[in-house]
């Protein structure tokens, strides 16, 4: 090993402040009021809908922005396991991932047949045609909604502090599931095949990464998580709507200003940027309509000068990644085989996916 | 009963010459710069509330301010190209998605703040209502004519312009290739800007009609880039006669839903592209 740099105490430092932000969250039902944890239960499913879209757009080079449409699948779906199908709120959440799924496999037979930015425009059509469609359910209200019955609502907690409480460790189950396994699978083969696209195309497609099974991988990995979020937004707002549950603008827009500022194609970007968005959301309120095109031309100031975003800038001076996903070439030389097994990339103690 | 369906179909179709007017632009950029600008849409609603600001502000006729905004379009086309679409073109999708989808959010962002919410309609003089009396129950309008028949014009007036000047040659040459059309000597950067030039005439002028046609509001973008999409990838990626084909059917499958159900006008049109684009992916006029 060569001697380290004298910014390596960067590395430990910011592990040790993204342990920090998991331990506050896991502490969160104890020391936040309800308003409070409202607000980190929305912190955490746009968390997990960011990652998702870095995912695709970052590595997968799927720029969808027609994600939300599992967003609002799940909303549905949950919906309707929940009060039509009286599932408990746990058993529906899950059938809303599913379901989400499901309706992955039809959605990427379409847009998987158009490449670059046609994907990303044929795959707002589809988000269109599935939120036009959600409003022609007459049992869900069609066009304008409907709210949850309260016994539903209770089977969660009758007290508002417990049911919220209820809600947020949910958020933080889909989270730290959504977060721990997409890591995984960043580490693993598929996703070293991932980064390697990402980096170059041919050039992985030429090495032997099947380009193909790697997006329908990614593509079908997101829905599930999406759907998730979208059951845990729904037990939060209490009602679905059309324009509500597959809101472009909260789902897609804001993901992409957060993914895109915060760093695309790295694991700490989605998180940095959300943590940002979350620090000046109130801020924005308070400008009205002004706060998009701040956001707006930031982002488009980001693409045009740190495409990395402002992990990008950060990892300047920090000599590593936080959340490894990429492999250190082994410390010694391996005789003979090179797919030794996860001994030669031993995981870091800090590694934790936190948010 | 014959001649009710008759009368739909033809609405529909000239409806589709408002949807190829939108596509056109979105056309020209596939074809030429090879990328989608996902503010098209937005661009054509910039266009109109300006139209409309020269209309109430100035108490100018529409057609006259729409004159007026042709070469500002142009202009504005060919600086946008020039000197920020042009920064990122040829580094991967990625950074030319992200860009015109951030001018599609402060288009619509700034639009709001400086109209409201409020839905807009250019007053045009009475050419809204006008109609011709066909017979039999069919009417046509004569502003839905008038729109249909500058679409065509513009189609083949486009053809003209790629396959029969010079500057066609060039923006050809620019497109195929860019490379060796840098290496023999063409301006690509500049090329592409007065491609993007004409594409915001285009714009212009489906603006003007648009805002005298239908109702428009700062966020009427998207659905407008949607529609233009579908068009474009209906018809064929890159074929401008095909352009003008996909904004009919859309049209016309558009009249036909809205005649079981009104609320299922617009949801036809996306149901019917999404059973076309399935069965034929490469468009019904694929160019090559």
């Amino acid at each position: 090993m060569p001697k380290a740099p004298f910014n390596a105490w960067l590395v430990p430092a910011g592990r040790l402040l993204l342990l920090l932000g998991l331990c506050f969250l896991i502490a969160g039902p104890w020391v936040c009021s309800i308003p409070q944890l409202q607000l980190l239960t929305q912190f955490l499913s746009l968390l997990v809908i960011a990652i998702m879209w870095n995912l695709l757009a970052g590595y997968a080079d799927i720029v969808s922005v027609g994600q939300h449409a599992f967003v609002g699948i799940g909303a549905y779906a949950f919906f309707g396991f929940a009060v039509f199908a009286g599932f408990s709120p746990y058993l529906a959440l899950l059938a809303g991932g599913a379901t989400a799924l499901v309706f992955a496999v039809p959605v990427m037979l379409i847009i998987f047949r158009l490449r670059a930015a046609y994907l990303a425009v044929g795959s707002w059509v589809v988000a269109e045609t599935l939120m036009l469609g959600a409003g022609k359910l007459t049992a869900f209200g069609g066009g304008s909604g409907v709210s949850m019955p309260v016994s539903v609502v209770r089977s969660l907690g009758v007290q508002p502090a417990l049911r919220y409480s209820h809600i947020y460790w949910l958020a933080l189950a889909v989270a730290a599931v959504a977060l721990a396994t997409t890591w995984l699978l960043m580490r693993s083969r598929i996703g070293l095949g991932l980064t390697a696209m990402r980096d170059n195309e041919e050039g992985a497609g030429s090495v032997g990464v099947n380009l193909i099974r790697s997006r329908i991988l990614c593509f079908l990995w997101t829905a599930p998580f999406l759907g998730l979020a979208g059951g845990i937004i729904t037990l939060q707002k209490l009602r679905v709507a059309p324009p509500a549950s597959f809101s472009i603008t909260d789902w897609t827009v804001y993901v992409i200003f957060i993914v895109v500022i915060g760093g695309i194609g790295s694991f700490e970007g989605p998180i940095i940027g959300t943590v940002v968005f979350f620090l000046i959301r109130q801020y924005l309120a308070e400008i009205g309509v002004w706060h998009f095109i701040i956001l707006g031309m930031l982002s488009i100031g980001v693409i045009m000068v740190e495409p990395r975003g402002l992990w990008g800038i950060l990892r300047r001076v920090v000599p590593g990644d936080l959340i490894p996903v990429s492999h250190r070439p082994p410390a010694r030389p391996l005789a003979g085989s090179d797919s030794a097994p996860s001994g030669t990339h031993l995981k870091e103690p800090h590694s934790t996916p936190a948010g | 009963m014959f001649f009710s369906w008759a009368n739909q179909i033809l609405q529909g179709v000239l409806v589709g010459g408002l949807y190829a007017m939108f596509a056109m632009g979105l056309s020209l950029s596939v074809g030429i710069m090879r990328f989608v600008n996902i503010a098209h849409g937005d661009l054509i609603v910039l266009v109109s509330f300006l139209i409309l600001s020269l209309t109430q502000a100035f108490g100018l006729d529409p057609i006259l301010a729409v004159l007026i905004t042709l070469p500002l379009a142009f202009l504005g086309g060919y600086l946008l190209q020039r000197y920020l679409l042009q920064r990122v073109i040829g580094e991967g999708v990625l950074p030319i998605i992200l860009v015109t989808f951030g001018l599609s959010i402060i288009i619509q962002n700034g639009l709001l703040g400086t109209y409201g919410a409020d839905t807009r309609k250019v007053a045009g003089g009475g050419i809204e209502t006008a109609t011709l009396m066909l017979g039999k129950g069919i009417n046509v309008g004569v502003l839905p004519l008038a729109i249909f028949v500058t679409a065509m014009v513009m189609v083949a007036g486009l053809d003209l312009l790629l396959y029969r000047t010079r500057m066609g040659a060039r923006i050809r040459a620019v497109s195929d290739d860019v490379s060796s059309a840098n290496l023999v000597g063409l301006p690509s950067a500049h090329i592409y800007a007065i491609a993007m030039g004409i594409v915001g005439v285009t714009v212009a002028i489906s603006a003007g009609f648009m805002s005298v046609w239908t109702n428009f509001d700062p966020t009427s973008g998207p659905s407008r880039l949607i529609t233009a999409f579908e068009a474009v990838v209906l018809g064929g990626l890159g074929s401008l006669w095909g352009t003008l084909i996909g904004g009919i059917v859309l049209g016309v499958a558009q009249t036909l839903g809205a005649q079981f159900d009104a609320a299922w006008q617009v949801l036809a049109g996306h149901i019917v592209f999404l059973i076309i684009f399935m069965l034929r992916p490469q468009g019904l006029f694929p160019r090559n």
